[in-house]
Parts: structure tokens; C-alpha cells; sequence
């Protein structure tokens, strides 16, 4: 730990004592006094293992990309677990325990810890190890990148905490409070130097295809977040705050916000992970350079205007609502181009889809990929919209993406990634792989098909009209007409997590392989090639790499 | 891979004579890559698929089309109105007047006729029954229950037996300005006493008029302790539950005679109706809903179950 490490978090210490001092209610008063803990624990250990040797410049930094994974799929595990809680609390209401596990604190609880703690580790964990790999060069700036990890795990914390013990923005996927913002802003610039610096070190002239995607995902969500969370606190040792915006402005800013946490955070950093991952498991080119970049700039272009589609038929004026349509269905195309460079990617490898559990598993998330990025632009068409919003049908969209599309193309690049990085030639049960992938499209199919019917369902009995032209029924009765559905929902959840738990413990047998046992698991074959310039390559890759220099002139 | 030294220029290649999935194999490997490589990945120089291109190309025309139907561009201070000249608001307005004019036929000739009258007219009557069972389900559900059904300290709608009484006049009444409601003055107002909080009676003495109301309905009681609870019965709680128990709908005195409890009739729950009292309100909707439709649920509720 260098001297500026020990400085920083002195002053986090130092600050942290002052807000516990004058805090004006619990929850900063708490957040303070955490703040001074993990601070000095840092500190302490910091101090202990106080080195200035540089680090080894031909060696990759990898712990990092270890910690993170590990945290990937930890903060899945409880992501998963919470959702089901709260799935459970929906078909029987009497499950609202105790006002800490109200259904109204633990699902932001649930939707940060699936998008910001499960998929955000994921990818600030796979961006370090493809941006390291992609460029020939150790992750720049010294031990920032380990600053950006902790931080980043403290952000989630902290949002986590404040989240049970009842305080929210209420913006949607944007509920810590100011301060926590704050937090996350100074870790979130971190990230954007380690990945900028690491990008200027590169031996290849050309910034690869993934490396694109990651950087707009970074800079887009600075961007997001900075803006959308504006707001003034009502004291500066407090955790209330009120937004710069108000009324339809303040919504519009949110929903720009929320659909671009999509857009960039789940959906362009994600195909960073596709662009990078897929071809390396397949071992084949990527299918279109020129197909990537005409689809990667449509997209960064086009998502931006999206968000009013989130707001159809409200106060917003109908000019914004026009756009947030139109642009939605311009979307279209330049969302599939990933789907397709991904797929024919496979071109000349299909066998192993049944070969390799792994690709069947990253075929899959962008079957699912491919469907909610059409079924995105249908339901922003007003007509579909009309019947869609406020229902389930919304919900099960968003989770033919989440799971289907981010869990699976995680859960792949972590079967990928862990024998890679603790130095193994295979995960230790490519058969629990595949259980692993039946469980979680079991679970899936079950959750997103109750969240259609119930969806249609619950917007057709909302607009029904008897002859005489009145509503045909109450709202209590379409919420009851929708238990069967929560039900089935709850179970599909449920099968997801035991997936992930298998998963869980499938890493943990590989980093806890013995030679012995490693001689012996089960790899996947190596299809055989036709003999071209292309597969000979990257037979051979040096797992825990020195620096993989690229050929000159290839 | 090159035609120009095939002198022959057939048109059969070898690509004709290969199974379908050797074949994209051979296809793809006749695409040079671009030249770049990172970690072992290269890419192919091969072109976008046409129908990828195509489509994106009309969903942009789409886009293009439709913001000039519609409204679109953001101006100055204006914004452009679209060809259609369409807007929310007014299709919005266009709906509700087309849905009020469809009805107004009804809601004329509901507002001009009695109570009493309506159900002389049949179409009347069902137009009047069905408005009031949509109203019920938006405003009446959350106590009385989606099936009227009721539950503990809200009564049932379906049967016969009334509070405050089964007229269409008296149902009307009690919509209008609800019960023990304090915002409307004229809310009927009655108020079972407590008779243990307020010393009017001791704990020994309320058990046994507990076990005299039970024994008007033939419930399991103890004989002795019921005759000792007759006398305190009609000392304390004929004046307004009568003699015999039959209540009294005027000042809202339930019927202790009959099968139907408002908050049940075992022993226990006697005990604590007499012990601490009861006063369920009900909300006044004169104030909320318009006078026609305070008709409708009125007829709507009096056709589940009116009564005298």
C-alpha cells in the first residue's frame, strides 16, 4: 500500500469521526462510525504490509480480477436469495416479517444487489482481466485498481445498509442518498483512470472491440449518475436529501437515467463481455469487424434518447414521448448486431453448443439477449405500451434480460475465468456446468412466462368494460387473479439460485483442486478444424500470463 | 481462391458439392481477417448481413415517417405538431366524451327518476346495477369485500338483515352520509356502550348477559347464568336492543335474535362487545361521488340483498 492509500483513508477515517460526531440522525451516525472502522481496519493492514517495490510490470494484476469474481458471485447468491424473499412476500403478504424485510425496503435491496453488486463486479472484474489481456499491459496506476475494488464493495455496503434501515432517494436503481453518491463517484472515477490508463499502455494499435464497449459503459455511467443524483441535503451530516429537479422534469432525468443503467450497464458493458469471451471459449474470429462497429456507434447513438418510453401516456409533453418511441424501434437492429456478431461467431464451431456446456450457456444468454432487445422496442411502441406499463408484463421483460441475458453470459465468463485465473486447465465439473445451465433456464422459462400471462393478463382486466361501459373489475381482483402467477414466479426464482449455488460450490472445488483431481475431470474436446491461418493460433495460453506480448504484423 | 487463372469459368464451385455445414466452414475461412489481433482473437473483414442493414435502415425510415405524423421536434418555445395534428390530451377527451354520450341516455333518465321507479324500467335497472357494481368495486371492496361477503365489524350486503335498514331510501342515506362519520353532519350516530371501561357493569355480570344474548339464538349457554343476565339484559340493553332482542334500525341497534353478527357471537367476543363497546364508521360518499352514481350503489347493494 502506497503512501497516497495511507493519507486517503486517514482522511476517510478523520471525516468519518467528524459526521459520527454531529451526525443529525442514525443511519449517518452509523454510516459515519462504519466509515471509521473500515477505514482504520484498512489502514492497520495497510501499514503492516506497507511496500514501496514496484510491482512487476510483466506480470498481470490479477488478484484483483480473483476478488472480484468471488464477490460476483457472493453478491449473486443474495441478490437471487432477496428476490425470491420478496417474490414470496407478494404471494403472501403475511411473509412482510418486521419493517426491516418490508417488501418496500428489500426490493431496491434486491435490484442494487443484482444489477450494481452482482453484475457491477462482474464486469469491473472481467474489464480488468480483458482490458489487461487485450492490450499486452498490467492494469495501470499501481494499486488503484484494488482502491476501486474495496471501494466499490464499501459502495455496496452502504447502499445495502441504508436501504433495510429506510432511507431512499426513491429514484429508481438510484436510491443510496447523496453521500453515498458521492462515495461512488470518487470509486467510479477511479475506475475510469485504471481502464483509460491501462488502455494507453497498449502494444496493439488498435483498441479492441470489447475495450469499446467497456469504456462507453464507464463513461456513460459517470455521466448517469452524476447528473440524475443532483440534489441538496437538507443538513451535510444528514441523510435526507431533495432533488435539483422537480415534476416531470425530475421524473424524465430518472427514467434517462434508468434507461440508460440498462443500456450501458447491462447492456453495452455486457457485450464487452460477449465481444472478449465468446470468441476466446469458441476459439474462433470474431464474425464481422465492420458488423461491430456500425452496431456499437448505432447503439451508443441511439440509447441515449430512449428513456421517455418509460413515461408513455404521463405528463410528459408528447414530443418527448414521440422521441423516447421512435428512437426505442431505431434501437432495434443496432441492439441485434451484438446478438449476431455473438451467434455466427459459432459459425463453423455449432457442435460445440452440444460439446461444451460453456457455449451452450453463452448461446443461450444471447438467445435471450436477442429477445428482450426485441421485445424492448415492442413494448416501447404506445399501442403495446398501453397495455403493458405498470403491469408484470414489465417485470418479466427485465428478467428475460437479467437473467437470461447478464446471469447466463456471467455465469459463463466465470466457468471461463476461474480456471483461467487460479491456474487450472478446466472447471472441475463441466457436468454440474450443465446442470447448472438446465436449472437456471428451467427457473427462467418459469419466471418470465408467469410474468407474461399474469402481465397481459392483469393490463386486459384493467381496460375490460361491460356493455353498459363500466370497469369490469376492481383492482383487488386483478391482484388476487395474479397469485397462481406469483407463485410460479417464486419458484422459478427459486430454481435460479440453486443453479447459482451449484455454481458456487463448483468454483470453490476448482480452486480447491488437487493435482491429482485435475488430472482427472473432464475437459471439452478440441473440435477439429479445418486447417486455416485462424485456429492455430492460442493453443496453449499461459494461464496466470506473463505479458502476452502480440505478435508483430499478425 | 481467385477466378482469373480458371480458364474455364465454370460456375460450379467446390462449395456446391459440400454438406451445408462444411460449407459455412469453407465460407468462412475464405474471409481474410482484418490483421488485428489481442489475446489470440482476430476478427473477420466480412461484410454486414444484408437483411441486418435493411431493416435497421426501414426502422430509421419508420422513425423518420412517424415524427413527421406526429408530434416530435422540440422548438424554441413550441414544438412541431405533426401532420396528424394529434395530441394526447385531445384524443384522451375525444374517449371519456364518447364514453359520456354512450351513457348519457341512462344517466339522463336515471337522475329524473325515484329510487323506487327505476326498477320499473328494466334497461334502466340493469344500466343502473351494473354502474353501481363497477363503483362498488373501485370505492366498497376494501371493507365490504369484493363478494359483499363483509368481514369482522363490516357488514354483509348480501343478506336481508339491515343495521340501519334495507330500504332503497334508508340504503341511499347511509352511502350518502355514512355512519358515526364526523365530517357529515348528518350521519346517523349511535354508540354501544362499555359497559366494564365506563363502570357500568362488572366483569361477573357481563358474562352472564353474554350468555342470555346466546341463549336468543339457542347457543350453547349456562341456564343459570343466562336467567341472572336476563334481568341485567333488560335493565341495561332493552332499551335499545328491545325485549326480545330484535334491535332497532332507527338508532342502528343490532338484531341479537337472528344468525348474523357483526363481530361474531362466542362467548369471548360478547364478552369484550359489551366489556369496552362498538362504533364502526362508515364514510360518508356524498362528498366523494355524484349524486348519480350514489344511486347506482344504492341500487346495486339493495339488488344483493335489500330488505325492510
Amino acid at each position: 500500500m502506497s503512501i497516497f492509500f495511507i493519507i486517503f483513508l486517514s482522511l476517510t477515517a478523520v471525516s468519518g469521526l467528524i459526521g459520527a460526531a454531529f451526525a443529525v440522525d442514525n443511519i449517518f451516525a452509523f454510516h459515519s462510525w462504519l466509515t471509521v472502522f473500515v477505514s482504520l481496519a484498512f489502514l492497520f493492514w495497510g501499514i503492516k504490509n506497507y511496500s514501496n517495490k514496484p510491482a512487476n510490470q510483466k506480470r498481470y494484476l490479477d488478484g484483483v480480477v480473483r476478488y472480484g469474481i468471488i464477490a460476483t458471485i457472493i453478491w449473486g447468491i443474495v441478490g437471487f436469495l432477496v428476490g425470491i424473499v420478496i417474490a414470496t412476500e407478494l404471494a403472501f403478504p403475511e411473509a412482510n416479517l418486521f419493517k426491516e424485510m418490508n417488501f418496500g425496503r428489500l426490493r431496491p435491496l434486491h435490484t442494487s444487489a443484482v444489477i450494481f453488486a452482482f453484475c457491477g463486479n462482474a464486469l469491473i472484474a472481467s474489464s480488468f482481466f480483458v482490458v489487461q489481456r487485450t492490450t499486452g499491459a498490467r492494469l495501470a496506476l499501481g494499486n488503484l485498481s484494488w482502491f476501486v475494488f474495496w471501494g466499490y464493495q464499501y459502495f455496496i455496503l452502504l447502499a445495502a445498509t441504508s436501504y433495510v434501515l429506510g432511507s431512499t432517494q426513491a429514484r429508481e436503481y438510484a436510491e443510496p442518498e447523496w453521500y453515498i453518491d458521492i462515495w461512488l463517484t470518487i470509486v467510479w472515477v477511479a475506475y475510469l483512470f485504471v481502464f483509460l490508463g491501462t488502455l494507453f499502455k497498449r502494444k496493439e494499435p488498435h483498441i479492441f472491440v470489447a475495450n469499446w464497449f467497456y469504456l462507453s459503459f464507464i463513461v456513460t455511467v459517470a455521466m448517469l449518475h452524476v447528473v440524475n443524483n443532483l440534489a441538496v441535503p437538507v443538513s451535510f451530516f444528514g441523510v435526507k436529501s431533495y432533488s435539483l429537479f422537480s415534476g416531470v422534469q425530475d421524473a424524465l432525468t430518472q427514467w434517462w437515467y434508468g434507461h440508460n443503467a440498462v443500456g450501458f450497464f447491462l447492456t453495452a458493458a455486457f457485450l464487452g463481455i460477449m465481444y472478449y469471451f465468446v470468441p476466446k471459449r469458441a476459439n474462433r474470429p470474431i464474425f464481422s469487424y465492420r458488423l461491430s462497429i456500425v452496431h456499437f456507434w448505432s447503439l451508443i447513438f441511439l440509447y441515449i434518447w430512449a428513456g421517455p418510453h418509460h413515461l408513455l401516456y404521463t405528463a410528459l409533453p408528447d414530443w418527448a414521448q414521440t422521441l423516447g418511441m421512435v428512437f426505442s424501434i431505431m434501437l432495434w437492429m443496432p441492439s441485434w448486431g451484438g446478438m449476431i456478431n455473438g451467434l455466427m461467431t459459432l459459425q463453423g464451431a455449432w457442435d460445440k453448443i452440444r460439446t461444451d456446456p460453456i457455449i451452450r450457456m453463452f448461446v443461450l444468454s444471447l438467445a435471450f439477449y436477442g429477445m428482450s432487445t426485441f421485445e424492448g422496442p415492442l413494448m416501447a411502441i404506445k399501442e403495446v405500451n398501453s397495455l403493458s406499463h405498470y403491469t408484470d408484463w414489465t417485470i418479466g421483460h427485465v428478467h428475460s434480460a437479467a437473467l437470461g441475458w447478464n446471469g447466463m453470459v456471467t455465469f459463463a465468463m466465470i466457468y471461463y475465468i476461474v480456471p483461467k485465473l487460479w491456474g487450472k486447465k478446466e472447471i472441475y465439473s463441466l457436468k454440474w456446468v450443465g446442470w447448472h445451465f438446465w436449472l437456471a433456464t428451467i427457473g427462467i422459462v418459469f419466471y418470465i412466462s408467469a410474468m407474461w400471462v399474469s402481465g397481459i393478463m392483469q393490463g386486459v382486466m384493467w381496460k375490460s368494460y361491460n356493455a353498459a361501459g363500466f370497469l369490469e373489475y376492481s383492482f383487488a381482483e386483478t391482484v388476487a387473479a395474479m397469485f397462481p402467477y406469483y407463485v410460479i414466479r417464486t419458484i422459478g426464482g427459486i430454481l435460479f439460485l440453486l443453479g447459482s449455488l451449484l455454481m458456487a460450490y463448483n468454483v470453490y472445488r476448482t480452486i480447491r483442486m488437487t493435482e491429482e483431481e485435475e488430472a482427472n475431470i473432464e475437459t471439452v474436446a478440441e473440435t477439429n478444424m479445418p486447417a486455416t491461418n485462424v485456429s492455430a493460433t492460442n493453443a496453449a495460453e499461459p494461464v496466470v500470463a506473463t505479458t502476452n506480448a502480440t505478435k508483430p504484423g499478425s | 481462391m481467385s477466378d482469373k487463372n480458371d480458364k474455364f469459368k465454370t460456375q460450379e464451385t467446390i462449395l456446391d458439392h459440400l454438406p451445408e455445414h462444411e460449407k459455412s466452414r469453407v465460407e468462412a475461412n475464405e474471409h481474410s481477417t482484418t490483421g488485428h489481433e489481442w489475446d489470440g482473437i482476430k476478427e473477420f473483414d466480412k461484410p454486414i448481413p444484408r437483411w441486418w442493414m435493411w431493416t435497421y435502415i426501414l426502422s430509421i425510415v419508420f422513425a423518420i415517417g412517424y415524427m413527421i405524423a406526429y408530434p416530435a421536434i422540440p422548438l424554441v418555445n413550441d414544438y412541431t405538431k405533426g401532420l396528424l395534428n394529434w395530441s394526447s390530451r385531445d384524443a384522451v377527451e375525444q374517449q371519456i366524451s364518447e364514453a359520456k354520450l354512450a351513457q348519457s341516455v341512462y344517466i339522463d333518465a336515471l337522475n329524473i327518476t325515484a329510487l323506487d321507479d327505476v326498477a320499473g324500467n328494466e334497461e334502466l335497472m340493469i344500466f343502473a346495477v351494473e354502474g353501481g357494481k363497477s363503483a362498488y368495486a373501485v370505492n366498497c371492496v376494501q371493507c365490504h369485500g369484493s363478494g359483499a361477503i363483509g368481514s369482522k365489524g363490516y357488514p354483509n350486503l348480501n343478506d336481508d338483515e339491515w343495521l340501519w335498514g334495507g330500504t332503497l331510501e334508508e340504503i341511499y342515506t347511509t352511502i350518502s352520509h355514512g355512519i358515526r362519520f364526523d365530517e357529515d353532519e348528518d350521519s346517523r350516530y349511535s354508540e354501544m356502550p362499555a359497559f366494564l371501561t365506563d363502570e357500568m357493569l362488572a366483569k361477573d355480570e357481563i358474562a352472564q348477559v353474554a350468555h342470555f344474548v346466546r341463549s336468543f339464538t339457542g347457543l350453547e349457554h349456562n341456564a343459570a347464568d343466562a336467567a341472572l343476565g336476563a334481568v341485567i339484559f333488560e335493565d341495561n340493553c332493552a332499551g335499545c336492543h328491545g325485549d326480545t332482542g330484535a334491535g332497532d334500525k332507527d338508532q342502528g341497534a343490532p338484531n341479537l335474535a337472528d344468525a348474523v353478527w357483526l363481530y361474531g357471537a362466542d362467548q369471548q367476543t360478547l364478552v369484550n362487545t359489551i366489556s369496552t363497546g362498538r362504533k364502526g364508521v362508515m364514510p360518508a360518499w356524498a362528498h366523494r361521488l355524484d349524486d348519480t352514481v350514489l344511486k347506482q350503489l344504492t341500487l346495486f347493494v339493495h339488488s344483493r340483498g335489500g330488505g325492510l
